[in-house]
């Protein structure tokens, strides 16, 4: 039986220069995940201003095991963000995370690929198309099902499964910055104001119950995906990995704890105890790999 | 000229469409491959082929909308709908999985692709990735650029260009967009429906109407005020203590006005959404159109025609969208 291995996501947030390279100076001492996909995944125009800290934690990861994998833009606006996206996707063999399908053809051909959470693959066709261009594994599509995934996995059995295991989840991607136009600000001037809300800024219905956050062009779920039934059925839907997706606390301790579950020294409730603990933004969701609305939980029935 | 490409919700809605002056009507089948399954709409495979029929007999195009994600095991579903429509004669199918594309380019080659608007292919790179894969001939775009960015994206581009220029208006990249399955379980791209029937209620207490979606609240209305059809992205909410339409007011998609600027950016289609609207409606937005594209062929100003819908519109408001920059 091989062992699930664990991939920190992409930062999805907009936090301080200073804050995210101690952050992966953290990731680099600390966290036992084997994989950490490095980059901009949300906005083109954070891009110029995370680029040099990205690159020295690449280095910095590197050094400490780890395995860096590029990722790029979901929706690379203007011809500068496409040349950037193009740098990225150009340089190198080594594998990178696609969210776009132009990355198909900015790619060298033949590169491996990630085919990212973003991008629409929802079925065991779909995923051969993009494994015959070189994708060597798809982390699905959040609103995709444990059972959904491991029928992708029957019929597309040499494709690696990934899961969007930890983090609020992304759940969509807008032209216009619903977090700068809440300033009062236009996006070509936002001020980056998303660099403010270092979890993203929580979004309430009108009766006061949490529901969604703001960061930047991407809306996500206020509760905080944490999937971790009997680790019997992520080997059935034929996951082999698990994203956990940077939020503001200890994530080396996030890493540390599904280590312990995928390994069988911690039950799905003890996990969700020990990660309570670390006073997550949200409450706990796991509703997507059940089959359900996002927003449900296991723990409520 | 500008090809006029209107919704569909049933047979007679295509009629009504095509005799308001539509160049293209777009429709789907009676299923869950098609983004508008809602009860009581679409056509059956065989009310398609004598609507194909009777299109063809008045020179108007059939486009059908297979449109949806296929489920994963179930992808028999999408390749029959592939099937039906390649065997009824329509000038082309509207797609979006790559699962859709690749049954289609293999099994019929002859059969015209247009790709959807959820396929959110918004680069040159993506066009033509699209193009050089499986052949597609035409791209609707995300209704996520400025007309500027849509003339840099039409210019050299290896398919013709479809643009929405009226209607229900997605606030969110369409095919980007998990929100209605993270509230109610269904969505666009799994389901091929966004705020689900299933899942909004309204209730009243107090005089003041609440509508819900999956439990939550999503807007609420003193009494007399008239809710509509709760959409999820546009609610009202609250964030840093301000209550507030955050993501878009309850408004709805015009841009007639800027019909010269989409033509001389280079599109060839502009679409209406709407097939949930019925045959009034179309025949109206048709109607309307149609003039104003005649007015812009001869010349003129199609400014007159801009007002002629209004009351159409989701709580009588009007936008024209991401076509402008101060929209984002």
């Amino acid at each position: 039986m091989s062992r699930i291995s664990l991939a920190l996501g992409p930062l999805l947030f907009h936090w301080p220069a200073d804050k995210a390279a101690d952050f992966y100076a953290a990731v680099a001492d600390e966290a036992p995940v084997e994989r950490v996909y490095l980059g901009e995944a949300v906005c083109g125009r954070r891009l110029p201003r995370m680029r040099k800290t990205f690159e020295a934690a690449a280095e910095r990861l590197a050094r400490a095991g780890k395995e860096v994998v590029w990722t790029s833009l979901p929706m690379p606006a203007t011809p500068g963000e496409r040349r950037v996206q193009e740098g990225v996707l150009r340089n190198g063999d080594s594998l990178v995370e696609i969210n776009d399908v132009s990355a198909l053809m900015q790619m060298t051909p033949d590169r491996p690929f990630v085919a990212g959470p973003l991008l629409n693959i929802y079925n065991e066709a779909a995923a051969a198309e993009l494994k015959a261009r070189g994708c060597v594994r798809l982390c699905g599509n959040v609103e995709l099902s444990l059972e959904a995934l491991g029928a992708i996995h029957r019929g597309c059995p040499d494709l690696e499964i990934e899961l969007f295991a930890f983090g609020r989840l992304p759940l969509a991607l807008a032209g216009r910055c619903h977090h700068a136009r809440l300033h009062n600000l236009h996006k070509d001037s936002c001020q980056f104001v998303c660099e403010r809300d270092t979890d993203g800024l929580a979004v309430d219905t009108l009766e006061g119950r949490p529901f969604l956050a703001l960061n930047g062009v991407q809306v996500m779920s206020h509760g905080v995906q944490l999937a971790a039934p009997p680790v019997e059925d992520f080997r059935k839907a034929g996951i082999v990995a698990l994203r956990l997706s940077p939020q503001d606390l200890d994530m080396a301790e996030v890493a540390r704890g599904f280590r312990d579950y995928c390994d069988g020294r911690l039950e799905g409730a003890a996990l969700r105890a020990r990660l309570e603990a670390l006073n997550p933004p949200g409450e706990f969701v796991d509703g997507y790999p059940r089959g359900l609305a996002g927003w449900r939980s296991g723990a409520e029935t | 000229m500008v090809e006029l490409v209107c919704p569909a919700g049933s047979p007679a809605m295509l009629r009504a469409a095509v005799e308001a002056g539509a160049d293209s009507v777009y429709c789907g089948l009676r299923d869950a491959t098609n983004a508008r399954n809602f009860p009581g709409l679409n056509f059956s495979p065989k009310e398609l082929a004598e609507s194909v029929e009777w299109a063809h007999a008045r020179g108007a195009k059939v486009l059908v909308a297979v449109n949806t994600f296929a489920r994963p095991g179930e992808i028999q579903l999408w390749r029959d709908a592939v099937d039906v429509v390649a065997d009824c004669g329509a000038y082309a199918m509207i797609c979006a999985d790559l699962a859709v594309l690749a049954y289609a380019r293999e099994r019929h080659p002859g059969l015209r692709l247009h790709l959807s608007v959820q396929a959110a292919a918004g680069t040159p790179e993506a066009l033509a990735f699209y193009a050089r894969e499986y052949g597609v001939k035409r791209v609707v775009l995300p209704r996520v650029l400025t007309v500027e960015e849509i003339r840099g994206l039409a210019d050299g581009a290896p398919v013709e260009t479809e643009a929405f220029v009226y209607g229900g208006l997605c606030v969110m990249a369409e095919g980007r967009c998990a929100l209605s399955s993270y509230a109610a379980g269904r969505s666009p791209n799994v389901a091929g429906v966004c705020s689900p029937p299933e899942a909004v209620t309204f209730s009243e207490e107090g005089g003041v109407l609440t509508t819900r979606l999956g439990g939550f609240a999503l807007d609420r209305f003193e009494d007399g005020a008239r809710a509509g059809y709760p959409t999820l992205c546009k609610g009202r909410f609250r964030a840093a203590d301000e209550l507030a339409y955050l993501f878009e007011d309850p408004v709805s998609l015009n841009a007639m006005g800027l019909l010269a600027g989409l033509r001389e950016a280079g599109v060839t289609a502009v679409k209406v959404e709407g097939r949930q609207r019925g045959k009034a409606y179309v025949a109206r937005v048709a109607g309307a159109f149609r003039k104003a594209l005649d007015a812009l062929e001869r010349g003129e100003d199609a400014a007159p025609y801009e007002r002629l819908l209004t009351d159409l519109a989701e709580g009588g408001r009007e936008t024209t969208g991401a076509y402008k920059r101060g929209w984002r």
